[in-house]
């Protein structure tokens, strides 16, 4: 949440191409041929934030006092996240059955998201918030 | 060290710009919790001795951010403002929703003391162990929304700046004051997130005397460790479980109560409380729903409830403007309290307060209190600055909060709040214009009535309560449901809205699971909340520099509580003085304060309040 009301949940959309994997110098990055999440081997992580770099949103992040970097694992299949919130009856939430449509689209910089929702919301004002 | 307590604070001296951790002894901790009992306790400490002489507005006061051992677990985290109030003189703990709790106990922190005044604005920045004064100049003079926008930006770029490899930050926390408490009002609020305020006590105005413009904070750890995590997790279930089950307040906030509460019950200002009683189905909550809110579930971290709702007017003049709900206090007090009657222009008045950085209530109060003197011809357009508050026009009232904001012209003197507006008004028109002053010991009253008995149905709620006009914390008999429960969710701070209708004893058990600590009903009940209560009271009837209370006066409903309701289903009904003067017997005894309101020795003593019991000597 860049503004008051723009409030989104940041995560990993875990985009076909995963330039996550890829960029990891250290191998510490595989995909869960189950769920199709990134898992993190801790130990062989270096926390060297290249995936960061490499992430179109910028998504994972590094544990503030384990210097390991987090990506969603999905919970190992049944996301947690979605199960409170379909709880609560929110309905933000949903897993969704990976079909032929892009994921990558979903993995963007809060700053875009934010502007994009601000717009939404607030209309042209909506820019004076950000 | 006990469990659910991060065991330190963070003191700050503006003056000198000193940052130092300060520890309070587990002792301490246990007998007073956090929040407002522990603001109590570091008050009195402080301060106890020179309490009279301290002005609220100067350097000397001390400016309180807490958060109690709850706060983050409990559903519905909070954070509480305190010090001497330039409102009652006394000690309010005003609480204000958020993330700014939970974001300081996760820093390593349970609470900040500020002293001192700095010498240019500056805000603190806190992650985790880096805390830091900034300058604020840059964002001195702006409003809210800009404030947050501004604030964000700077402080996530620092993280970013300092941390390069941490990935995005989740923007930090922020607490503030707009315009109103840089220019030391009384009725201004510590603000957070837009539309949270710490109303009550005027806060705003001693973070303003202070030169301190914000408070941002960012932790990065884990919340101080919970003795018992798996009953924690249990009791979060069972209080979750419990708020999906209220329609009421997930689906509408306490937003239908604009109509419901004035409808219904007759107990809603109207017009500066000339009626509690209007029928304008235009108020509806539905209108509210259809028309303005562009987010139906909006909330802070944590909380089932949920009960924001982004409204925004989307059309017309007031086209663009934001806020919350609006939630009930905001849409009574800015709305019939000044003859307003539909959801935009609701809107748009509370987006400004907030912008503004002003209290809805306290200000909302003496804009009525203005317009009443304006309908009886006593206050005129040239004594006002050419505005015209006249019941529904919604620009001569937006013209009257921003000259309170700035403090000019009328507004100087109305930004002092309605209780000395109406001694200085008064002076000035040779005439006792408290009688139209809707107000206990200084703090306006919150916009539940008493005279039909449906709402708020005790009596003494405000006469006798140590934080005056708040209506969360309200007196009443049997003890055990009154001012000593909410003792207990402002010092644990939490949500108060997420123990309403839960098993009676949830709030202890949670403390138990947290802290290891077993409270039981009757140590807090016949103890620990009256030992602070009695503090409160002690200091509240201290007062000074400006303002003295004496409960045979004081310890009473304001003039107009005791006129007939003039409409409604509840027409006629007043509130008796002679029941009022009996209830407040029984309430003195139960309290263990002698006839005239004050804090017997043998109270005191008993509760370990020896240097109080002394100071209190001069009163009686």
């Amino acid at each position: 949440m860049l503004a008051p009301g723009l409030e989104f949940p940041q995560l990993c959309a875990q985009c076909e191409d995963y330039p996550c994997v890829k960029a990891c110098p250290a191998n510490a990055l595989t995909v869960s041929a189950e769920t199709a999440a990134v898992h993190v081997n801790n130990e062989a992580c270096i926390a060297c934030g290249k995936c960061i770099e490499a992430c179109p949103g910028r998504i994972p992040h590094m544990h503030p006092r384990d210097k390991h970097i987090v990506i969603c694992d999905l919970c190992g299949g049944d996301p947690q996240c979605v199960k409170v919130c379909q709880e609560g009856s929110w309905n933000v939430l949903r897993t969704v059955p990976r079909r032929e449509h892009s994921y990558k689209l979903y993995a963007r910089k809060p700053e875009e998201t934010s502007r994009d929702l601000a717009f939404k919301i607030y209309g042209q004002k909506g820019e004076d918030y950000l | 060290m006990i469990c659910g307590y991060a065991g330190k604070f963070l003191e700050v001296d503006l003056s000198t710009g000193n940052i130092k951790e300060t520890k309070y002894s587990d002792s301490i901790l246990k007998e007073y919790v956090g929040g407002r009992g522990l603001a109590a306790k570091i008050l009195w400490d402080r301060l106890g001795s020179r309490w009279e002489q301290t002005d609220p507005l100067g350097p000397e006061n001390l400016l309180l951010m807490l958060t109690g051992p709850l706060t983050g677990y409990f559903p519905g985290g909070r954070t509480c403002v305190s010090g001497k109030s330039p409102q009652s003189n006394g000690v309010i703990g005003s609480t204000l929703a958020g993330e700014f709790g939970v974001e300081l106990r996760c820093a390593g922190y349970d609470g900040i003391i500020f002293t001192g005044r700095a010498a240019k604005p500056v805000f603190l920045f806190i992650k985790d162990s880096d805390v830091e004064l900034r300058n604020a100049e840059r964002v001195w003079g702006k409003d809210g929304k800009q404030t947050v926008a501004l604030l964000t930006k700077e402080c996530r770029g620092l993280l970013k700046e300092r941390y390069p490899r941490y990935g995005e930050w989740k923007e930090p926390a922020i607490l503030y004051i707009g315009p109103a408490g840089e220019n030391k009002a009384r009725t201004a609020v510590v603000g957070s997130k837009w539309t949270h305020a710490a109303g009550y006590g005027g806060y705003g105005g001693v973070m303003g005397s202070k030169l301190l413009k914000a408070v941002v904070a960012k932790g990065t750890g884990p919340l101080p460790e919970a003795a018992d995590m798996e009953r924690v997790k249990k009791l979060i279930d069972t209080v979750c479980s419990e708020v999906y089950e209220n329609e009421l307040w997930r689906r509408w906030g306490t937003a239908s109560a604009g109509y419901d509460v004035g409808a219904k019950f007759s107990s809603e200002p109207v017009r500066n409380w000339q009626e509690e009683w209007h029928d304008e189905k235009g108020f509806g909550v539905d209108k509210f729903e259809n028309r303005v809110w562009a987010k139906q579930y909006w909330g802070d971290f944590g909380c089932p409830t949920t009960c924001l709702k982004l409204a925004l007017v989307k059309e017309g003049k007031f086209s663009g403007a934001a806020t919350d709900n609006p939630d009930y206090e905001m849409q009574a007090y800015l709305g019939p309290n000044l003859g307003i009657f539909t959801p935009e222009d609701n809107v748009f008045l509370v987006s400004l307060i907030d912008d503004l950085g002003l209290c809805g209530i306290q200000t909302g109060n003496v804009m009525g209190f203005v317009a009443e003197l304006f309908q009886r011809r006593i206050l005129t357009k040239e004594d006002l600055g050419g505005i015209e508050p006249r019941w529904g026009d919604v620009e001569a009232f937006a013209a009257l909060a921003k000259t309170i904001a700035c403090r000019k012209g009328i507004g100087d003197v109305l930004a002092e709040g309605t209780y000395r507006a109406a001694l200085k008004l008064g002076k000035m028109k040779k005439k006792d214009l408290l009688p139209f002053a809707v107000q206990s010991k200084g703090v306006s009253i919150g916009a539940h009535g008493v005279r039909s008995g449906k709402d708020y149905p005790e009596i003494i709620s405000y006469a006798c309560s140590v934080q005056c006009g708040d209506h969360t914390s309200t007196a009443g008999l049997p003890l055990e449901g009154g001012e000593l429960e909410t003792i207990f969710d402002d010092s644990a701070v939490y949500c108060n809205f997420n123990v309403f209708g839960m098993p009676r004893n949830i709030r202890f058990d949670f403390y138990a699971a947290v802290t290891g600590l077993k409270l039981t009903r009757k140590t807090w009940f016949r103890e620990k909340a009256l030992r602070i209560l009695q503090l409160q009271r002690a200091m509240l009837l201290l007062g000074g520099p400006d303002v003295k209370w004496n409960p045979k006066v004081h310890d009473d409903n304001p003039p107009r509580f005791y006129e007939p309701l003039p409409s409604g289903p509840y027409k006629g009904k007043a509130t008796d003085k002679t029941a009022v003067e009996e209830y407040k017997a029984k309430y003195y005894k139960a309290v263990g304060w002698d006839k005239n309101g004050i804090p017997t020795s043998a109270t005191l003593r008993k509760l370990r309040l020896r240097d109080v019991d002394r100071v209190l000597q001069k009163l009686r």
